[in-house]
């Protein structure tokens, strides 16, 4: 059985998606900047998907959405538009955001740095979220911009994103949000929190890889971070990509109707993987309140059997799953978020990360969660934690000071 | 970056089918007891390295027949990804029936090289190297346990990178043996700089004693020298063409010294160099002669003719001596 649960990673195109896109390839296709009939021919189906956007996160019709080509593109945008405007261009000089963001923020940031822009990088609790009174007490006078993440992709925790838009409001500083991994699949009501920027991406809630949008409170200014032919209102220059524009808008209709029904779907597949895996392995714990989680994540550390190793098995039995841990990606770095969030540093080369969708079935979890007990059993088998007999006396490994 | 740079994530399948089969199925992963070395008398070693918040750690057992030295059985354990646990079955593999003086001379180069399918072929990408490297220090830990040579050598080794905790020896020999000339290199085959990147270079968070970047120049700096040490001794073989200016007047020199300027001496007289010019179609060696060389008539002839194809038979067939 083929399973797919790296659905924090991206998403197969809902079937329904892809019908909704494929008029505007070879039927459609005239640039809706045209004055021609070729050319406003989509405009009912594009003002039908700006529909579709707003309604998914309740925008206001004073807020801007704009379309980017992914949410890489609307975090660079915000962090690096912000230190124009406000940096370069005004009497700021700092960025608050989290240790946990995404790439996408944290190496911009980082960028911005080199700039002579002064970032902080807020800790998280133990639970891997970032508390709403720590945001407030390392905000400053010369802070331009807060940057934290609604839910985070490693652990599906969410974060306070209410309370500390209250804050970032009370101290006048400006505050984007990564909904990346909140958008369509948790409740995102933007009348009801006080954002100014909220970045998203398609393929995150079943819609096509290669478009994202960022949502701008009260169309505030933002200096373009592409400059052309002023689509989008010159916000965001680049002929459209109409036929990826209404598949964006498609898609998170389909997440956002009905949303408490298909949380509790997938809540409750999620939570029968979880429970089955607690009970049926030793030495394994998950991270963070399932209540506070986004209802498709579980993080799940297991003693004993590095991150890469278990990924391999799982890849054996045909489930596609991910781990931030050392041996995987490139840069050697245990997973930041375990981590971050203060587990032992054996630990953090132990995560595996189980993302489900509105797709995953109960045959599905079933089956993973046989395979994976058995992957555990079968790597447990060789680790040298597990191993009986001792070093001989002098042959233990030296001690060891982890700097992270 | 170019075109094959463009896809990442393909770890899995730069791995040599060995890496993958052993991955599956190890043949020595377990464990050897006490119980079975004492009824016939042989010797158990059992060393760790590694840790498990490095993200890698393995245990290596040795059954060793005392009478001979010789390792009659050995097995693993392994915390780690596919690679760590294939190179530790590797390793163990090789271990097998030498003794363990043999043993100890068993690299990381030739566990990797065990693993690929063929010579050509690394076994596995080179961020992975690091597996095959816990498997020399592993096997080096274990002998000097059985040897009982210098126990404490490896409590007082200096420690460079904590996190993984590598050696300035292993770091020196590495660098060495597999002619690195990155810091990147050098993460890909020890791990070291990989963690807290303290080690790298000063300014990191920690203050440390040692720091690749004058650890990797130090190393190189020995290399250098010993290639001209060695190119020198040689006659100056080497590819005279691709030297570097100072190289090749060194050479020039060397070859004047060596061949040419005890027949000029004999004959009252000597030479030196002024200026090489470097062109695609020529190396031009200007010269003085000094003392009875200076106006003699064979300067400008057979002298001439002498040295210059001496220089060209131990350089370079572009040279051209120009006597100013």
């Amino acid at each position: 059985m083929n399973v797919y649960l790296d659905n924090n990673a991206t998403t197969m195109v809902d079937p329904a998606v892809v019908e909704a896109m494929m008029p505007f390839f070879s039927e459609i296709y005239g640039n809706p900047n045209s004055l021609h009939r070729y050319g406003t021919a989509s405009h009912p189906a594009i003002t039908k998907a700006i529909n579709q956007m707003y309604k998914g996160i309740n925008a206001s019709d004073k807020d801007d959405i704009v379309f980017t080509s992914c949410a890489t593109e609307a975090n660079n945008w915000v962090l690096k538009s912000v230190w124009i405007d406000k940096i370069m261009h005004g009497e700021k000089n700092h960025i608050v955001t989290t240790e946990i963001e995404h790439p996408s923020v944290l190496s911009a940031c980082k960028f911005l740095e080199d700039q002579g822009v002064k970032v902080t990088y807020l800790p998280v609790n133990d639970q891997g979220v970032v508390e709403a009174h720590t945001v407030r007490s390392f905000i400053t006078e010369k802070t331009a911009l807060v940057s934290i993440m609604w839910a985070n992709n490693e652990t599906g925790m969410i974060f306070p994103i209410k309370e500390i838009g209250e804050i970032c409001k009370e101290k006048g500083v400006l505050f984007h949000t990564d909904g990346v991994q909140a958008v369509g699949k948790i409740p995102v009501d933007m009348q009801d929190v006080h954002v100014d920027f909220m970045s998203m991406s398609a393929h995150k809630f079943h819609g096509p890889k290669g478009i994202g949008a960022l949502y701008i409170r009260d169309s505030q200014k933002l200096t373009p971070l592409l400059h052309g032919g002023e689509q989008m209102g010159g916000r965001r220059s680049g002929t459209l990509n109409v036929p990826y524009m209404i598949g964006m808008g498609k898609a998170l209709e389909l997440a956002t109707e009905n949303i408490q029904e298909k949380m509790a779907s997938i809540a409750a597949k999620r939570d029968r993987l979880e429970d089955a895996l607690l009970s049926g392995l030793t030495d394994v714990f998950t991270v963070g309140d399932r209540a506070n989680r986004t209802p498709n994540t579980i993080l799940i550390s297991i003693r004993g059997v590095e991150g890469e190793g278990m990924l391999w098995d799982l890849n054996n039995a045909l489930i596609g799953a991910s781990t931030g841990s050392a041996c995987a990606s490139a840069d050697l770095e245990a997973n930041s978020v375990m981590l971050a969030i203060g587990a032992d540093n054996e630990l953090a080369h132990t995560g595996i990360r189980l993302s489900l969708s509105r797709f995953t079935t109960d045959a599905e979890i079933d089956y993973v969660i046989e395979r994976f007990e058995s992957a555990v059993k079968r790597l447990r088998a060789i680790s040298s934690s597990y191993a009986i007999v001792q070093p001989t006396a002098g042959g233990e490994a030296g001690e060891h000071h982890p700097h992270h | 970056m170019a075109k094959n740079d463009l896809m990442s994530g393909s770890l899995w399948d730069q791995y040599s089918n060995k890496v993958t089969t052993l991955m599956n199925a190890p043949t020595n992963q377990g464990e050897i007891t006490q119980e079975e070395c004492d009824t016939v008398g042989h010797k158990l070693i059992v060393a760790d390295f590694g840790a498990e918040s490095c993200g890698d750690a393995v245990r290596l057992y040795w059954e060793v027949d005392p009478q001979n030295d010789t390792i009659v059985n050995s097995k693993f354990k392994s915390f780690g990804c596919g690679t760590a646990i294939a190179s530790s079955d590797m390793m163990a593999e090789l271990c097998i029936g030498k003794t363990v003086q043999e043993a100890v001379k068993i690299t990381n180069i030739d566990v990797e090289m065990a693993l690929r399918d063929d010579p050509e072929t690394p076994a596995v990408p080179p961020q992975k190297m690091h597996c095959s490297v816990m498997a020399y220090d592993v096997i080096k830990k274990a002998a000097g346990l059985y040897l009982g040579v210098d126990e404490g050598s490896f409590e007082t080794e200096i420690i460079v990178c904590e996190c993984a905790r590598v050696s300035l020896g292993t770091l020196k020999e590495v660098i060495r043996l597999n002619d690195l000339t990155t810091i990147e290199q050098i993460t890909d085959y020890t791990k070291a700089g990989g963690f807290c990147k303290s080690c790298i270079k000063p300014g990191g968070h920690e203050a440390r004693e040692y720091y690749l970047v004058d650890i990797l120049n130090g190393v190189r700096h020995e290399m250098e020298l010993e290639k001209l040490h060695n190119a020198a001794d040689a006659g100056i073989t080497g590819d005279f063409e691709t030297m570097t200016m100072v190289q090749k007047i060194k050479a020039i020199d060397a070859v004047i010294d060596e061949s040419i300027r005890q027949f000029l001496i004999m004959d009252g007289g000597n030479v030196e160099i002024i200026d090489v010019k470097d062109s695609p179609e020529y190396i031009d060696i200007y010269i003085r002669y000094l003392g009875a060389c200076n106006g003699c008539a064979s300067s400008s002839t057979g002298t001439l003719y002498a040295i210059e194809s001496t220089l060209k038979e131990k350089l370079s067939n572009k040279i051209r001596v120009l006597p100013i």
